[in-house]
């Protein structure tokens, strides 16, 4: 048994012999660990989950899951693993068990355990009763809770999960959270996610890389990414702010300004924010609040907008 | 062990869905109902073959033409599960690829002999005793099915979109048919027409089906047979390369 349950090494994708949609890309998991990977539409995210469950080849480098070499052994690799896909792959005509039993055929799931296993992962997603309806009857969400139950069914060592709440309102969301949660603690998988949601990126994995243009810009835990930051945030709407006497007081790492209001990243703000006031002048609207992720997120991928490039898939 | 699973999952997935939209089930029994009555029932007032009534001896035919029409578009059903995305979950779970052609093939081949089956109930009312040979009947149909279901999955594979597939199956379709002697006897035709219909395997279908139901072969047997089952097993061939090359 592997400690290190996937291993990436310079890993390059390369399409139509120029457009670089991953660019050398290393990372490690460790069994049970729940690792995000986290960028803007584009960066190179599906791409990189795509080469670790086989359904492309790398141009260059070398993955690892399971200790099976994706190339090499792609019958090996995904056995090992589940695949939650970014829109819905279940077959709308089928009923759930029938969905999940035929996943299980596919699996080689032996077939004394199988129908005890279906129940099982059923009654994880709450879909006990919902068995026998045909999926078209299902909601967006019930479905996406399937199609983790089904990833879930043969046992696999890794479970990839791609955008797993996207298009999803903010109730089924939190249930959807609720339920990876769970089966963190209750299977012990290693899981990866890709994400551009900060919020679940913060609330689900253990640690997070945040890729831009087909690299890694930075890989830690939440926490410390952001800690890394310097402070906590101070926004101040203010018609005509005193920025050179801002820029004299040394707990303040950065200033921003963007029309009326003005982002500080202030170090240990709360007994700072009284001096702040006091220098910046006529000041509308305060707002003092921790760095969350989007923050960190903004900081390495730079706020411009960008059009969504097609090298997602 | 996950091959033989993943054949049966795949098969089964297909059946069921067939059998779910009766409204197809009961589509793909009406045109060839419509030949047999309207088509058969007005050439045939004028003329007749060999001593049988025309809608008789049409009566193989047709249910080769249902045969031809519904696997070919099934084929579709390769454009539609790529479309919702199902044919993902198919290509990345741990069964070669051509075990997963094989298991569209087989279902698609079932579809046809469940529709085929509805047809033959009605064969009394077409003068038409199938009896003893029932077994070779199906064994006949099965073998031209597995070559036609490869070819509409072959399409299927290479197609983007549904309306591309209708395009192009129309083209395949109509000449299989029409040149399969299913309409008219092989005796007495123009060169050209004769040539064009002898190099289409169809034709060794329709005249197995004849010669169980009616008596009359061209052929024979034997050399029906071993055309079918040489179609079938190039056609199967073909399509495990071209599922071998697909992109998810």
């Amino acid at each position: 048994m592997p400690a290190e349950m996937v291993l990436v090494k310079g890993l390059v994708k390369v399409y139509k012999g120029t457009i670089k949609a991953v660019n050398g890309v290393s990372f490690n998991i460790r069994e049970g660990e729940v690792f995000g990977l986290l960028g803007p539409n584009g960066a190179g995210k599906t791409t990189t989950l795509h080469m670790l469950a086989t359904i492309l080849k790398p141009t260059t480098g070398e993955a690892r899951v399971n200790d099976f070499d994706v190339v090499r052994q792609p019958g090996k690799v995904r056995e090992s693993i589940g695949i939650v896909f970014q829109d819905p792959s279940s077959d709308e005509l089928l009923t759930g068990y029938e969905n999940l039993k035929m996943h299980a055929l596919m699996y080689g799931v032996p077939g004394s355990i199988r129908r005890k296993r279906i129940e099982e992962v059923l009654e994880l997603v709450d879909l006990t009763s919902r068995r026998n309806d045909l999926l078209k009857n299902y909601s967006g969400g019930m479905r996406r809770r399937l199609e983790i139950a089904r990833g879930l069914l043969h046992h696999p060592k890794v479970l990839f999960l791609d955008e797993p709440t996207l298009g999803l309102d903010p109730q089924t969301r939190e249930h959807i959270w609720e339920y990876i949660e769970k089966l963190v603690k209750e299977e012990r998988l290693t899981i990866i996610i890709t994400t551009h949601y900060m919020d679940e990126a913060d609330r689900l994995c253990d640690r997070i890389a945040i890729i831009d243009h087909g690299n890694i810009v930075v890989l830690d835990t939440p926490e410390r990414l952001k800690r890394g930051l310097g402070g906590d945030i101070i926004k101040l709407c203010s018609k005509s702010p005193n920025l050179s006497a801002l820029g004299e007081l040394p707990y303040i790492k950065m200033v921003e300004v963007s029309g009326d209001t003005v982002s500080l990243t202030v170090e240990d703000a709360g007994s700072h924010i009284q001096e702040i006031l006091g220098v910046i002048g006529k000041v509308d609207k305060v707002e003092l609040r921790p760095p969350t992720l989007s923050d960190v997120f903004l900081k390495y991928t730079g706020r411009e907008y960008r059009e969504q490039e097609g090298g997602g898939q | 062990m996950t091959e033989l699973g993943g054949l049966y999952a795949i098969w089964e997935r297909e059946v069921r869905v067939y059998l779910r939209e009766r409204s197809r089930v009961l589509s793909s029994i009406v045109s060839p109902v419509l030949w047999l009555v309207i088509y058969g029932g007005g050439v045939g007032a004028q003329i007749s073959v060999g001593g049988l009534s025309y809608q008789t001896y049409i009566y193989p035919g047709i249910i080769v033409m249902a045969l031809i029409f519904s696997s070919i578009f099934y084929g579709a059903s390769i454009v539609w599960d790529r479309k919702v995305d199902f044919l993902k979950e198919v290509l990345v779970a741990p069964v070669r690829r051509s075990t997963a052609f094989m298991g569209k093939v087989l279902g698609g081949a079932t579809d046809g002999i469940i529709q085929a089956t509805i047809i033959l109930v009605l064969a009394p009312f077409f003068g038409v005793a199938v009896g003893l040979h029932l077994l070779l009947v199906y064994a006949y149909m099965m073998a031209l099915l597995v070559g036609l279901v490869s070819i509409g999955l072959i399409i299927g594979s290479f197609m983007e979109s549904s309306e591309g597939f209708s395009l192009l199956g129309g083209f395949i379709v109509f000449p299989l048919f029409f040149l399969s002697g299913a309409l008219f006897p092989l005796t007495g035709l123009p060169e050209w027409l004769l040539t064009l219909t002898l190099v289409n395997p169809v034709t060794y279908g329709v005249d197995a089906m004849r010669g169980l139901m009616l008596g009359t072969y061209r052929f024979g047997l034997f050399p029906d047979f071993s055309v079918l089952l040489l179609f079938a097993l190039v056609m199967v061939g073909i399509g495990s390369w071209a599922f071998n090359r697909m992109k998810i």
